[in-house]
């Protein structure tokens, strides 16, 4: 039972007071309803302004659901890539030992750290007309794919790694001394203790991959039925007036958004049902 | 059955861990590796089961040569201090995991995994998660998941180091009785020479990566082979250049030759028997240990000037 | 003292190790060398040129000032609301999780749309700031939320798993020794969190030079009034001024080079600690 366990039980309510609790909450609610709450609030009532036929005719027309379900796809293909190779990277970062470990674990958050739309410039210049490698894939769905690659990286790597490195070894090694082979050991033991963080961090690339907009308003071109994703259809119909057509695909992401959020809660709470001690 | 350590040395870096260490274990024997923390048991232990790799020397199995084998084609059983169960299966799936990954039927799984529950006294809670069992009955999970795959050896890792005293006591009269019901050859590692002096048939006692001596208990309690040895099992007093045990400190009457001039501090009846505690004329603490009978008829009492001897001493060169 | 044992076979792990550095040079290191050596192509000078002028200084400082005023404002929001969540108990936790977390999986697009529709002419308190002539919108305060927005969750998630770990022991220690609310905070659980904070704001910061989508959506893009150094970029890009476009993103790319710099440092403090 870690200290994790001991505190999130009930903390010494003694301590605090219900005084100091309504104090805090009411100005964590107060900013949360400011910054976050009303405008989501907004955003959905102007979404329902036309009723649901309304909403449903915008959503449903050929360019939204043409953005849509590129924005679906390419990032369902990405967070399952990134997933993998993620899972990847984090094991060579946790597991093994090299000169220069420190560095590549460093440049690891470079797409966090990076402004996307300096991302989009860098990879239209890399992967663009004037390649230094002779690949052109600028305003194809490649290039979707390719930034959303870049932008997603972290996510996955970031979420597996604390977990692999919290994995206890002797686990393992109990699974060799009672005869499983290396791959058994992994398939057996490794994965199903990681799979949580695999899946927080696929969920978030999945998330961040369907939302994404600086890296994807340059590279991308942009195209209509080709290469416009979903956010950026919302961007084409905000600066052309339309807002209730804006806001009807702006809340499918939203809702999209949420229900990410939500997964993620579900599979920690998931996982702590292992870790739950309840004494006989 | 049989293990036989041959020269072995293990180095991590610059420390040395084993240092050219030779050891016998016979078939069905229950072996203790004693010694203080860094003294290589542990280390020993786990080149033995194929966990380390030796840097030089043989280890021998049941005749064959295993040093080179992978752990998992040895047929150990491995117990860790802290379990290391698998957190994400049920119980019934860890002491079937041995059996799962060889692929056996699962009817034969099945039954494997009741008859070890009832061994380990787990019946019934076969479907809990590791969680939620207390540290006692997660080492007895550990156990029986070690023992399904029919090793040919058992080796367990100061196995009761996590558990509270009284839980530590219960199961190491635990370990012995199964150990005469299985009569799987047992090597445990351990820091407290009581609990080896306990349970093992023979004790290998250990420092600095060396073996320092192996015997029966009662040999190494009777017939240390140096200081080291002398002081790590039981408890011994410093009288000149001799060392005497607390139950062989004999108190006279009047001075002798060899005898020692000592103050009475405290004196601490326990039951069957009796402690005092002394200072010598020297400065150096002495503890003696005495039945209650003979305390009273020494008719001792503290602040109390004696002289005391070897009723029996042992030197070492 | 463990062998690494388990990537026993030397071919595999070769391997892994191989895979794992193409992709990490194909997808990031490749890019950053390129940005370097456009900038530079026709030397120092008009590289500089385009850096410093009025609209271009303009855009940087607007960046800073946005970012220098929502930095404080969500790593305070951050430790309150870590402290409330770890610390206390009330119904509806869960939902409040949600909302902290949700910038993290939401489209700046959907963020900049949505203060929009609250603050825009025809929004719900559009006739409000009118009638008192305030502007939200196409101005700073309007940046400033979009900013507040997306980057409101990275404090607090740093300081809730900290503040879990520590537990309150030592604030129950200080308590029986006398001190009251005010000072057990300040004297105990401030300095035990305060490596979690930091990196955190490094975070925020990080998030805040980066912004482009929301803060596109509610400024207006107006050159030399409300265009930070993102939408810089884009715009020189549109310009067909590559160079300008390219000299901007170098230096936030150096920027981003720092924070990295300053996330591996803060990273290690905060496991230390």
């Amino acid at each position: 039972m870690t200290a994790v366990d001991v505190a999130s039980r009930a903390p010494a309510q003694g301590l605090r007071g219900e005084r100091a609790t309504a104090l805090s909450l009411g100005v964590v609610v107060g900013y949360l309803s400011v910054v976050v709450a009303l405008p989501m609030a907004a955003l959905v009532s102007a979404s329902a302004a036309d009723g649901w036929s309304g909403f449903r005719e915008v959503v449903t027309s050929p360019q939204a659901t043409a953005a849509l379900q590129l924005s679906f796809g390419a990032a369902l293909a990405v967070a399952l890539v990134n997933g993998l190779i993620g899972t990847l990277i984090a094991w060579v970062l946790v597991r093994d030992e090299f000169r220069g470990k420190r560095l590549v674990d460093a440049v690891i958050d470079l797409p966090f750290a990076l402004p996307t739309i300096v991302a989009g410039l860098v990879l239209l210049a890399l992967y663009g007309p004037a390649s230094p490698v002779g690949v052109d894939v600028a305003f194809t769905r490649t290039a979707v794919v390719l930034a959303l690659l870049f932008v997603t990286l972290p996510f996955v790597v970031r979420t597996v790694q604390p977990v692999l490195r919290e994995l206890d070894r002797e686990m393992e090694e109990a699974a060799r001394s009672l005869g499983a082979s290396g791959l058994a050991t992994f398939r057996r033991i490794v994965l199903p203790n990681i799979l949580p963080g695999i899946l927080s961090g696929v969920a978030l690339a999945f998330a961040r991959a369907i939302g994404e907009i600086g890296a994807l308003v340059v590279i991308s071109g942009s195209l209509p039925f080709r290469t416009e994703v979903a956010s950026v259809y919302v961007l084409a119909r905000i600066e052309s007036g339309d807002q209730a057509g804006a806001a009807a695909v702006a809340v499918v992401l939203l809702a999209v958004s949420f229900l990410v959020i939500l997964g993620i809660g579900a599979v920690r709470r998931l996982t702590t049902r292992h870790e739950a001690a309840v004494r006989p | 059955m049989s293990i036989v350590v041959r020269n072995v040395s293990k180095r991590f870096g610059d420390f040395v861990a084993l240092d050219g260490v030779s050891l016998e274990v016979p078939g069905g024997s229950l072996t203790a590796l004693l010694g203080p923390s860094g003294s290589g048991k542990s280390t020993l232990l786990r080149v033995i089961a194929g966990l380390e790799r030796a840097d030089e020397g043989d280890v021998v199995l049941s005749g064959e040569h295993a040093t080179a084998l992978a752990p998992q084609k040895r047929n150990v059983g491995f117990v860790f201090q802290h379990y290391a169960a698998f957190k994400h299966m049920t119980v019934r799936d860890n002491v079937a995991f041995g059996l799962t990954v060889r692929r056996r039927p699962k009817s034969e799984i099945r039954t494997r995994v009741d008859e070890l529950l009832r061994l380990v006294q787990l019946e019934g809670l076969g479907g809990r998660y590791p969680a939620q069992l207390s540290g006692g009955q997660r080492q007895r999970m550990a156990l029986a998941r070690a023992l399904a795959p029919k090793p040919q050896v058992l080796l367990l890792d100061e196995p009761f180091g996590a558990l509270d005293a009284r839980v530590r006591s219960e199961l190491r009269d635990w370990l012995l009785r199964l150990h005469v019901e299985v009569h799987v050859t047992t090597v445990f590692v351990t820091h407290d020479q009581e609990e080896a002096m306990d349970v093992a048939d023979q004790i290998a006692v250990m420092n600095h990566g060396r073996v320092e001596q192996v015997g029966s208990p009662t040999e190494l309690y009777d017939r240390p082979a140096n200081e080291f040895v002398l002081r790590f099992v039981g408890d011994a007093n410093r009288l000149g250049t001799s060392w005497v045990r607390p139950h062989e400190l004999a108190f006279v009457h009047e001075p002798e030759a060899g005898a020692v001039e000592a103050l009475v501090e405290r004196i601490t009846p326990r039951g069957f028997d009796a402690r005092v505690d002394l200072v010598a004329a020297d400065g150096t603490p002495l503890v003696a240990q005495l039945t209650r009978e003979r305390l009273d008829l020494l008719e001792l009492e503290e602040r109390q000037i004696v002289w005391v001897r070897a009723a029996r001493q042992r030197t070492f060169a | 003292m463990r062998n690494v044992t388990t990537l026993e076979r030397s071919a595999g792990r070769h391997a892994l190790r191989g895979i794992a550095l193409v992709y990490l040079v194909a997808v990031l290191v490749g890019p950053l060398a390129l940005v370097f050596g456009r900038t530079f192509e026709d030397g120092v000078a008009p590289a500089w040129n385009a850096l410093t002028t009025p609209e271009t200084l303009h855009a940087f400082r607007l960046t800073l000032v946005v970012t220098a005023i929502a930095v404080p404002l969500n790593t305070v929001f951050g430790v309150v609301c870590g402290l409330l969540i770890v610390r206390h108990r009330f119904s509806g936790k869960g939902f409040l999780n949600a909302f902290v977390d949700l910038p993290l999986a939401l489209s700046p697009v959907v963020v900049g749309l949505s203060l929009f529709l609250l603050y825009g002419r025809e929004g719900w308190f559009g006739a409000w700031l009118e009638r008192h002539d305030v502007q939200v919108l196409f101005a700073l305060p309007g940046m400033v939320l979009a900013t507040l927005f997306v980057s409101l969750p990275f404090v607090c998630r740093e300081v809730v798993p900290t503040l879990r770990e520590i537990g309150d022991e030592q604030e129950q220690a200080a308590r029986t020794l006398g001190a009251n609310g005010l000072q057990t905070l300040r004297r105990i659980t401030l300095p035990a969190i305060r490596w979690a904070i930091v990196y955190g704001v490094v975070l925020t910061a990080a998030r805040c030079l980066g912004e482009y989508g929301a803060v596109a959506i509610v400024s207006g893009r107006v050159q030399g009034q409300t265009e930070t150094a993102t939408l810089r970029v884009d715009e020189r890009y549109d310009s067909f001024d590559l160079r300008g476009a390219y000299a901007i993103s170098l230096v936030l790319a150096l920027l981003a080079v720092l924070v990295l710099i300053a996330m591996t440092v803060f990273q290690r403090r905060e496991e230390t600690a």
